[in-house]
């Protein structure tokens, strides 16, 4: 255990200043919902018009990145590709760490966060099944439940220097497969059910959602793996690499797919449910949409970005491949954050505009959150390199931590 | 110092303890926070589907002394039971309505809304008579000199009632339900402020607190009802209950009583005699959104 603290609590120089930079964009986060708590909800950008923005945004990609981090699980275990099998650990750390900032999420977003006992089942008074958000805040609890036994029993059994229990993690690793499409199939359910916006209630929300789920958890870990690669005793190799870019392209494809269906209903059928669409590209009654300079970003890094990993070439090219990865990151995020939610309540029910963006407030807070999942990530992380793999950093010693590396573990498997 | 050996000792120790923190809450409770004590107390609300009429009766209770502590004046706080064979409905006179908002201020003034920031449970939309209802063309922010304008109309939307409502069916803690007389109302000691409600209801009939309301105490009407028109806390959902603080004392709504032209109707539906339903069978009715399925008993006619 005492190893285990001092690698946390010691590291090279710009793993103190990584921290120090985190624990900052905590520290002011907390000072801006301590605002926020004091005088209440009005200190965002949302009001009746738009009455979930930044916050729910956030979440939404969130629990995208959580879900996708573990369907790289599917091919490493059904069937049983090795490569991607030793880079499975990070994407249960990662869906982890994205669950609990999609709980901070949707806390700091309550108008009431004292009364969130009375989402406890039995303590409190549930509106299930009809409640979508019910449904959410259970297979979220769940997936996160699954995801943190998984990892904390790896991890454990590392540091004992055993290999980990088959009985316990195949089955808890396969539960999670279908949880991770659910929490985002629920998360997509929540925008779908609400007839009253019909920019949300289309059938293809929900494939949309995973598709571009699919796109934007890989990115992170492909940053991540080759990140690690550099600093730390972590290997993993090109072809690795490589082959869930090849999946991310395939996942690209269909997003794009998707949305150009969803363009051509919206497009041909010419109804007044295209306001939504035109105030997220254009603008209405002659007035620019604020929000209109990030939908066609978005847009545009999709389509170089899914022609950088469709091209072989491109694909195989780490220095190509790496801007692919930053702008998949950055479309989806801009599409989940921004275009999903703003446009789905501009106009609102009753046809009245209220141009939202973001306060000052909601960046802090959400700075703060994504700070928090950051650390916790980062901890994670280190103590996994270092127990499954030997040493946090190149430089130190070998497998200090005395765990047995989960690829020899694996072995037996 | 040795542990002691006795077994008696952990038990004892224990009892002690629980009786420093009784009497450290006793004192508490007792050196005069009771606002305070209050306070928590509402905290611990049950809900109100839940509560006994022992608990229903000291619920309302403890809110009048919070109210007497934060606004200085008495307020009455009742919760009157639905009549049974009573099923109210609202019919509005689009023909007739002149866009003079007096009903969106009689509701304020009634209902106890916050004054800073506004908050309104009627929205009255003008529109172009050339375009007829059109929500996309509309504007709920008019402000000529005098109403009504050459070639507009106005279009007054507040709750609906709806036999169907999505707000409800959304809402995860049930913080909100259809009343046995139709209304649609809000737990304000259990709602969660999630706006799950604000954003399923396809009228803009729900209104969130995002900030502790700004309630003068001059302006406040004591004549309040649990489920309506009492003081609000930030952080929670409100919206129309047809003035359930009048409706289900045989009054009309504040809206109704208003009204300068005798736009607004309002009865019982089940009652065959009552104005409503004359207005249902000799008129031609227009229903709001009625392809969401949400079934308003809130109907809109023309006259001429």
């Amino acid at each position: 255990m005492k190893k285990i603290l001092n690698l946390l609590f010691k590291g090279s120089a710009s793993y103190y200043i990584w921290v120090g930079f985190l624990l900052v964009c905590i520290i002011q986060g907390l000072l801006a919902y301590g605002a926020q708590f004091n005088h209440g909800l009005i200190v965002t950008h949302m009001r009746d018009s738009v009455s979930w923005g930044f916050y729910i945004g956030n979440f939404t990609f969130l629990v995208g990145v959580a879900a996708s981090a573990v369907m790289l699980v599917i091919p490493a275990y059904i069937y049983n590709w090795k490569p991607i099998k030793e880079v499975v650990i990070f994407g249960e750390l990662l869906a982890v760490a994205a669950i609990t900032m999609c709980l901070f999420f949707v806390l700091v977003d309550m108008g009431r966060p004292d009364r969130l006992w009375h989402m406890i089942p039995v303590v409190g008074r549930l509106n299930f099944p009809s409640s979508l958000l019910d449904w959410d805040a259970f297979v979220l609890n769940a997936y996160l439940l699954v995801n943190a036994t998984v990892v904390g029993h790896l991890l454990w059994k590392a540091y004992k220097g055993e290999a980990y229990n088959k009985k316990i993690v195949v089955p808890l690793v396969i539960f999670s497969i279908p949880l991770a499409v659910g929490i985002h199939t629920v998360t997509a359910f929540l925008y779908n059910g609400m007839a009253s916006r019909p920019y949300w209630n289309s059938a293809i929300l929900a494939p949309r959602f995973l598709a571009s789920a699919l796109c934007s958890g890989p990115a992170v870990l492909l940053i991540l793996f080759q990140v690690l690669r550099k600093i730390t005793a972590f290997e993993i190799k090109d072809d690795a690499i490589h082959k869930v870019a090849e999946l991310m392209a395939y996942a690209m494809g269909f997003n794009l797919f998707l949305f150009g269906a969803e363009i051509f209903k919206e497009y041909y059928s010419n109804t007044q449910h295209l306001v939504h669409y035109e105030y997220l590209f254009f603008g209405l009654h002659g007035q620019p949409s604020p929000i209109a300079w990030y939908a066609w970003t978005s847009l545009a890094f999709s389509i170089v970005a899914f022609f950088l990993f469709l091209v072989p070439a491109t694909r195989k090219n780490l220095y190509t491949m790496n801007i692919g990865a930053v702008l998949i990151y950055f479309s989806v995020y801009i599409e989940k954050g921004i275009a999903l939610i703003i446009p789905g309540y501009t106009p609102d029910t009753l046809g009245q505009i209220y141009s939202y963006t973001p306060s000052m407030t909601e960046l802090r807070v959400a700075a703060g959150i994504f700070g928090t999942g950051f650390l916790i990530f980062t901890l994670l992380v280190r103590i996994g390199i270092a127990l499954l793999f030997g040493s946090p950093e190149k430089s130190g010693d070998l497998r200090t931590a005395g765990g047995t590396p989960l690829v020899e573990a694996e072995g037996s498997v | 110092m040795s542990q002691p050996k006795d077994p008696d000792w952990n038990q004892v120790s224990r009892r002690d303890a629980i009786k420093t923190l009784f009497t450290l809450a006793a004192a508490y409770t007792a050196s005069g926070c009771s606002r305070d004590a209050d306070k928590l107390t509402s905290f611990f609300h049950s809900h109100f589907k839940e509560l006994s009429p022992d608990q229903l009766k000291s619920n309302l209770e403890t809110w009048e002394r919070r109210y007497k502590k934060r606004y200085e004046t008495d307020i009455k706080v009742s919760s009157t039971p639905a009549k049974e064979g009573v099923l109210f409905g609202y019919a509005l006179d689009v023909s007739r309505c002149i866009g003079c908002r007096r009903c969106v201020y009689a509701c304020v003034k009634e209902n106890n809304q916050s004054r800073d920031p506004q908050i309104h449970w009627i929205t009255v939309l003008q529109m172009e008579k050339d375009k007829g209802i059109d929500l996309v063309d509309s504007t709920a922010y008019y402000d000529p000199e005098k109403v009504p304008e050459e070639g507009k109309f106005y279009f007054p939307v507040q709750c609906q009632q709806c036999e169907n409502p999505p707000c409800v069916k959304t809402c995860p803690v049930n913080a909100t339900w259809k009343e046995p007389d139709g209304i649609v109302v809000i737990d304000y000691d259990w709602c969660i402020g999630c706006r799950c409600c604000v954003t399923a209801c396809p009228y803009g009939a729900r209104h969130f607190n995002w900030t502790r309301p700004g309630l003068p105490r001059e302006d406040i009407n004591p004549d309040t009802e649990f489920l309506g028109n009492r003081p609000r806390p930030k952080g929670v959902v409100e919206k129309c209950t047809f003035c359930i603080q009048r409706s289900r004392k045989g009054r009309y709504p504040a809206c109704v009583e208003i009204c300068p032209v005798g736009a607004r109707k309002f009865g019982n539906l089940l009652d065959p005699e009552s104005e409503i339903r004359y207005i249902l069978k000799n008129h031609r009715i227009f229903i709001l959104k009625e392809e969401l399925n949400t079934q308003p008993k809130f109907f809109y006619y023309f006259s001429i």
